[in-house]
């Protein structure tokens, strides 16, 4: 094992010690801590000692995983805790995306000016466009929310898919807002620099050195620690709001709307806000996109990717329950990615049944996932980890299941 | 104490009714919706003119729009059925759109080629398969139904889930169409070329237009007829009205379910292989048409075939219009702000039985 493969490992431990806390939960601090540790240490080595080969292939999978997850736990604070039957997930992803990519590019010059055109570019700081692309697509989420949110679940589904469809539309068509149906291309990623050649600037000589076997196209571990920060931000904020009195009434407004106005609830405005928490969420989910991405379009944001399997994956996962979402997540995106692994190894014998079959057996998949959504309506919809109808962990005497 | 709680359940059915009252909150008559809606097409109209397009495209734009209108309405007659019988929003019926125009591309290609019928620019292997793919959409929604939707139903699930187990089902669809003809966009007959027929105010229609409104009014025609003078017409607006006591009343809710899955999978069917006629045959055409179907009917209002006819040659109309002044890409765009124009003033749509 060489110096490359410690650090390597290095850069995994800290998502596996994040996966360890959030495995251990039901743990107390003092065993969970101690237990995480030694569950990353063991994963992040033992890959990388063991199955070095696969370790570019996994942090790529997690990567896209981790995105998955955020957006599944936007949805999650839509749909799983207040009950709006979203089908626009797509557009807020997209408006969190070119957000983040108008933020932190800077406008094109020179000869790149006459391809390439942009409404705005203000080359900030990636934490900065994250902040801009959340709170950007939880205007769009609160417009959307003012006219629809009051009528029925249906009409919501409709108007949100529609809205998404618009959205795809206005990035597709408007050459001056982010370059139109040519990709905007790019896009600076947060802390690339580690894995240059050159080092950071800011970080002393010492430091650099000591990444300094990281080669640009290792830039993948980099960027997973900073998906799976994210990750764990969103979800111990949404996990403390859902525990919150607001969070309680939320899943009673839920339940029992006329009884969740009866105590005084303002049934409205709570509507309104846990759909623009969701939004805000799914637009953060866009801001770790466009940056992995480095180039997006709009063909990125069509409603199979951005909106179909999120939809599957928190109904898996088990709605109402942060846990689930993500763990719905990887386990979709590892169906998602492993059906087109197998169909890419049978590709020759494909051929030769039809010689169009072997391009067209991606499609395969839609089906699939399609035919899998149902299967989970009709036989688990409560999901893999079910929701926990329970109303405090502080309350005594109340039985959890 | 009994007392208290006495009060609190006479005062829930209040406030339920409270709730569901929020949809008819602001409400308008429907005369008013249709004058607003009327106001709006002619200030599309103006617009248009304004920005240099002559009158007579503009007319030109507005009979082609009618002539949308009767595919948008094949389609949205069947999700109309289909949402007032079934209460669910069926986001696959799109895909039924889709999937009649390509079973009827599969028999075109299969029959021998015979002459073009009259001016149009197709022959009877184009009516012989619309006829096979008014059938096989109709098996397969009875499939879905029988395999899906039935099930679902028996469980009592809520409406989301119908309509979430909808659109797994159009990905199904779609994957399935993509997988059998592929990605490429198709024409039934490409190269053959089909003249605009010259008429009064320099109006250029060609000939299929007219076949396809022609038989979008039959259609349609037909379907008023049934749903309002024959036995199964009459048990399915009960059952959109009121399911348990259309049962009470020994209507067989099943069998009505059924024949509403056939008619409206074999209109869709029909309309879906217009579309392709118009334009031209591509996998996500029932995706795209599935905003303005959806406008549409919500416009009409749910359960309403009539209301769904007038829906659909209002957003036909529109989408043609603002395309003299607008990237018509925007289409969907337009029927989408029409319908939530709609659903602010009159959320149950212009033809709503009460």
């Amino acid at each position: 094992m060489d110096s490359a493969h410690v650090l390597k490992a290095c850069f995994l431990l800290i998502p596996a010690i994040l996966l360890g806390v959030l495995v251990f939960s039901s743990w107390r601090w003092r065993a969970r801590l101690p237990a995480a540790v030694v569950l990353g240490l063991v994963l992040a080595f033992g890959i990388s000692a063991w199955v070095p080969g696969i370790m570019d292939y996994l942090v790529s999978f997690c990567i896209m995983a981790t995105i998955y997850a955020v957006l599944s736990l936007g949805l999650n604070a839509q749909w799983g805790y207040n009950g709006h039957l979203d089908f626009g997930i797509a557009g807020f992803f997209a408006v969190g995306a070119f957000t983040m990519a108008l933020f932190v590019t800077a406008p094109p010059s020179g000869l790149m000016a006459a391809y390439a055109q942009q409404w705005f570019g203000l080359n900030t700081p990636f934490l900065i466009g994250m902040a801009a692309a959340g709170i950007m697509s939880g205007v769009v989420g609160y417009l959307i929310a003012q006219p629809i949110l009051h009528l029925r679940t249906d009409f919501l589904a409709i108007a949100t898919l529609g809205i998404a469809e618009i959205i795809r539309l206005i990035f597709q068509n408007e050459r001056w807002l982010a370059n139109g149906p040519q990709p905007l291309s790019g896009i600076p990623q947060p802390l690339s620099c580690l894995s240059d050649s050159s080092g950071c600037s800011w970080l002393p000589a010492g430091v650099n050195h000591l990444f300094s076997t990281l080669q640009p196209r290792d830039y993948g571990y980099v960027y997973l620690v900073v998906v799976t920060v994210t990750l764990a931000v969103v979800y111990v904020v949404l996990e403390a709001l859902v525990r919150s009195p607001w969070g309680r009434a939320l899943r009673a407004v839920r339940d029992e709307e006329a009884s969740a106005a009866m105590s005084g609830k303002p049934v409205k405005s709570l509507r309104v806000q846990s759909f623009v928490l969701g939004a805000v969420i799914i637009g953060v989910a866009g801001a770790l996109y466009a940056p992995y991405m480095v180039t997006i379009d709009y063909s990125h944001f069509k409603p199979l990717f951005a909106t179909f399997l999120v939809w599957v994956m928190l109904m898996l996962g088990g709605s109402g329950n942060n846990k689930g979402a993500i763990l719905g997540a990887f386990v979709i995106w590892a169906v998602w990615s492993g059906t087109g692994f197998v169909t890419d190894m049978l590709a020759t014998e494909l051929q030769g049944i039809a010689p169009d079959l072997a391009s067209r057996m991606s499609f395969l998949r839609w089906a699939f996932v399609g035919l899998l959504l149902a299967g989970i309506v009709l036989y688990r919809p409560q999901g893999i980890l079910p929701e926990k109808k329970r109303v405090s962990r502080f309350l005594k005497g109340v039985p959890e299941d | 104490m009994v007392d208290s709680r006495q009060a609190v359940t006479d005062a829930v059915p209040d406030l339920a009714a409270a709730v569901e009252a929020r949809d008819e909150e602001g409400m308008r008559s429907s005369r008013f919706v249709g004058a607003v809606l009327l106001l709006v097409l002619i200030a599309m109209w103006v617009a248009g003119w304004l920005s240099g397009t002559s009158a007579e495209q503009m007319l030109s734009l507005t009979v082609w729009g009618v002539m949308l209108g009767g595919i948008i309405a094949l389609g949205g007659i069947g999700l109309t059925l289909c949402y007032g019988v079934l209460k669910f929003p069926n986001f696959a019926h799109g895909e039924f759109l889709t999937l009649g125009a390509y079973v009827t591309y599969g028999v075109v290609l299969v029959l021998p080629q015979s002459n073009p019928i009259w001016r149009f620019s197709f022959g009877w292997e184009l009516i012989a398969g619309l006829l096979v793919s008014a059938v096989v959409t109709a098996i397969v929604a009875i499939i879905l139904d029988h395999f899906l939707y039935r099930p679902l139903r028996k469980h009592m699930s809520p409406l989301v889930l119908l309509a979430m187990a909808s659109l797994g089902m159009e990905f199904l669809l779609r994957g399935a169409v993509y997988l059998i003809w592929g990605s490429d966009f198709h024409f039934y007959y490409s190269g053959r070329s089909n003249p605009a027929l010259q008429l009064p105010f320099g109006l250029r229609i060609q000939a299929d237009q007219f076949f396809v409104f022609a038989l979008a009014v039959i259609l349609v025609a037909t379907m008023y007829w049934m749903l309002t003078r024959t036995r199964i017409g009459k048990a399915m607006r009960a059952s959109a009205d009121n399911p348990d006591l259309a049962q009470v009343r020994g209507i067989n809710t099943e069998q009505v379910i059924a024949w509403t899955w056939i008619i409206g999978a074999a209109m869709a069917a029909v309309g879906g292989a217009m579309y392709g006629l118009a334009s031209q045959l591509r996998p996500d055409m029932g995706f795209v048409l599935l905003l303005p179907l959806f406008a549409a009917v919500i416009m009409g209002g749910i359960g309403s075939a009539w209301g769904a006819l007038v829906g659909s040659v209002i957003i036909g109309v529109a989408m043609q219009l603002t395309s003299a002044f607008m990237n018509p890409a925007y289409g969907p765009a337009v029927a989408f702000v029409l319908m939530v124009l709609v659903l602010l003033m009159r959320p149950q749509g212009l033809f709503v039985q009460r």
